[in-house]
């Protein structure tokens, strides 16, 4: 089943509600799916600094002295801020692959949960309401958000199969469907050279469009294209650095509901995950048509 | 009047009210309001009884309905009047998916637009719809009339057995074994009619289009023994 929510803000003063708001309708998704939750929050843009979410099963251990290790192995200016088990690093913003290959070869059990300039990802394993408490999303702070919470389908309970999947720079997607030529679609994205972590099929969806951007479309051609190339069941909704989108395939049997007011633009798998919107009241709220994209940009 | 709070009240205290009403009773009226989308709002009530549900309401609203008239003042989710037996449905809003699936009859009135699949394996329900209806609507549907003042989206009526499909506006595509019929004398009745119970006075039923099943698909046919 999975439930998916997401909130792209026109209306600046709502950001610093932006991790509130979001828990807030992922937490009323739980029902459709108690295995995992996950949130991707875009935040302010440092200028030249990048962001590397990481995670670890043993974070105590993992995170201890990695600033100064990764200083050491020449990152300058790594900055650590450990989240329970995960940890945001902070680098210069030509230093992400340098900072990832030294954290294979530092901590070789921590995994890349996402990279860019203004994204953090966070998932894990357990009901939304706990996930959120534990990286404390309320009080984060953004421009636009999407969450998750998992029924799995079509590979294991772990933190890595969680949601969102981010397989390119501020590039992140969640996925409520399953898809049905995931396999083939893999090894063709990995003689592209896109990075996978997973068996996940929604992970593929993720690097399908880190795919089609790579070639010069924008998000909404990427997600026009999926149409065409992916094959199964889903509703996607995407997040960019500074876009936002949502797409049906042409059966539309994963339930979608929008909404769209002078400050925000909203998904929920279900209407009862905007209830709590401001003025949701006066919202055009609206199902988006199956195979039509939809997208917004800052 | 009993009024239903659901920002306070649980919902099964609600449903448990509703089906312990007596099925002779008289045309009590319930109110319910803060439903915010939640599921199952008013399903399974066998007493003539009107229900005024102030808001959107999610999954299955007024599904299994016998001889209630209940009113959602606001969108539904996917089912609503899932399986209705008899009595009256209106949604003053958008209805979401497969809206009157599988219903054996009463009307079903959505002011707004329905969207995929709507009167899915319907099997003597009456829907009219005042906008217009997704794809797939109608696929396999036994009995019973749906109308649409709107449009409809692709492949309607697929598979289609006995039920009257009337469309004012287009119609994206026709499913297999759906075709485009003559509108006689007793279609203009029976939908002059169902306009008149959805509280619809200006339209004439001579606007409409009239499909149905074109009865090639649902009967053996020894000739396509090979295909299978």
């Amino acid at each position: 089943m999975c439930g998916i929510v997401g909130l792209f803000l026109k209306d600046k003063s709502l950001e610093p509600q932006l991790g509130a708001l979001l828990s807030e309708m992922l937490v009323t998704m739980t029902d459709r799916g108690p295995d995992s939750a996950g949130i991707a929050i875009y935040g302010t843009d440092q200028n030249n600094l990048a962001k590397l979410t990481i995670q670890s099963p043993e974070p105590e251990t993992d995170f201890a002295g990695l600033t100064d290790e990764l200083r050491a192995a020449g990152i300058a200016n790594a900055s650590i801020l450990p989240k329970s088990t995960h940890a945001v690093i902070t680098v210069g913003a030509d230093q992400i692959d340098a900072t990832r290959a030294a954290l294979a070869e530092l901590r070789p059990n921590i995994r890349v949960m996402g990279t860019g300039n203004v994204m953090e990802i966070y998932k894990e394993v357990g009901l939304p309401k706990d996930v959120v408490e534990r990286f404390k999303i309320t009080d984060m702070s953004g421009t636009h958000g999407i969450g998750h919470t998992r029924m799995a389908t079509e590979s294991a309970v772990t933190t890595l199969g969680a949601h969102p999947f981010s397989t390119g720079s501020d590039q992140c997607l969640v996925h409520n469907g399953s898809l049905s030529n995931h396999n083939n679609l893999r090894r063709e994205l990995s003689h592209q050279g896109i990075r996978m972590e997973t068996e996940n099929d929604s992970e593929v969806a993720a690097a399908y469009l880190t795919g089609e951007m790579a070639k010069g479309k924008n998000l909404g051609e990427a997600l026009t294209s999926a149409l065409d190339d992916l094959d199964g069941f889903f509703t996607f909704v995407v997040g960019t650095k500074s876009g936002f989108g949502v797409v049906r395939d042409p059966i539309a049997c994963k339930p979608a509901v929008m909404a769209e007011t002078d400050a925000y633009v909203a998904f929920g798998s279900e209407y009862r995950a905007l209830v709590n919107l401001p003025g949701i009241e006066d919202a055009r709220v609206w199902e988006p048509e199956p195979a039509t994209v939809y997208f917004w940009e800052h | 009047m009993p009024v239903f709070d659901l920002a306070t009240t649980e919902l099964r205290d609600l449903n448990a009210s509703l089906h312990a009403l007596d099925k002779d009773g008289g045309n009590e009226e319930f109110e319910v309001t803060n439903p915010r989308g939640a599921h199952a709002v008013a399903v399974g009530i066998d007493a003539p009884v009107n229900v005024q549900i102030k808001g959107s309401v999610g999954y299955y609203c007024a599904g299994m309905n016998e001889t209630a008239n209940i009113t959602v003042h606001g969108n539904a989710g996917p089912g609503v009047a899932e399986n209705m037996m008899s009595g009256k449905v209106v949604i003053k809003g958008d209805a979401s998916q497969y809206a009157g699936a599988t219903a054996h009859g009463g009307l079903l009135v959505i002011e707004g637009n329905a969207s995929s699949r709507c009167g899915i394996s319907m099997k003597g329900i009456d829907i009219v719809v005042k906008g217009n209806i997704g794809h797939m609507s109608a696929f396999m549907a036994q009995s019973g009339n749906l109308v649409v003042l709107g449009d409809a989206g692709d492949a309607l009526g697929d598979s289609l057995y006995e039920a009257r499909l009337f469309v004012r506006g287009t119609v994206k595509s026709l499913g297999a074994d759906c075709i485009k019929k003559d509108m006689r004398p007793e279609h203009i009745e029976i939908l002059a009619k169902l306009l008149s119970d959805a509280g619809i006075t200006d339209v004439k039923p001579e606007e409409f289009t009239r499909y149905g099943s074109a009865r090639q698909l649902y009967n053996f046919n020894i000739d396509n023994a090979d295909a299978y």
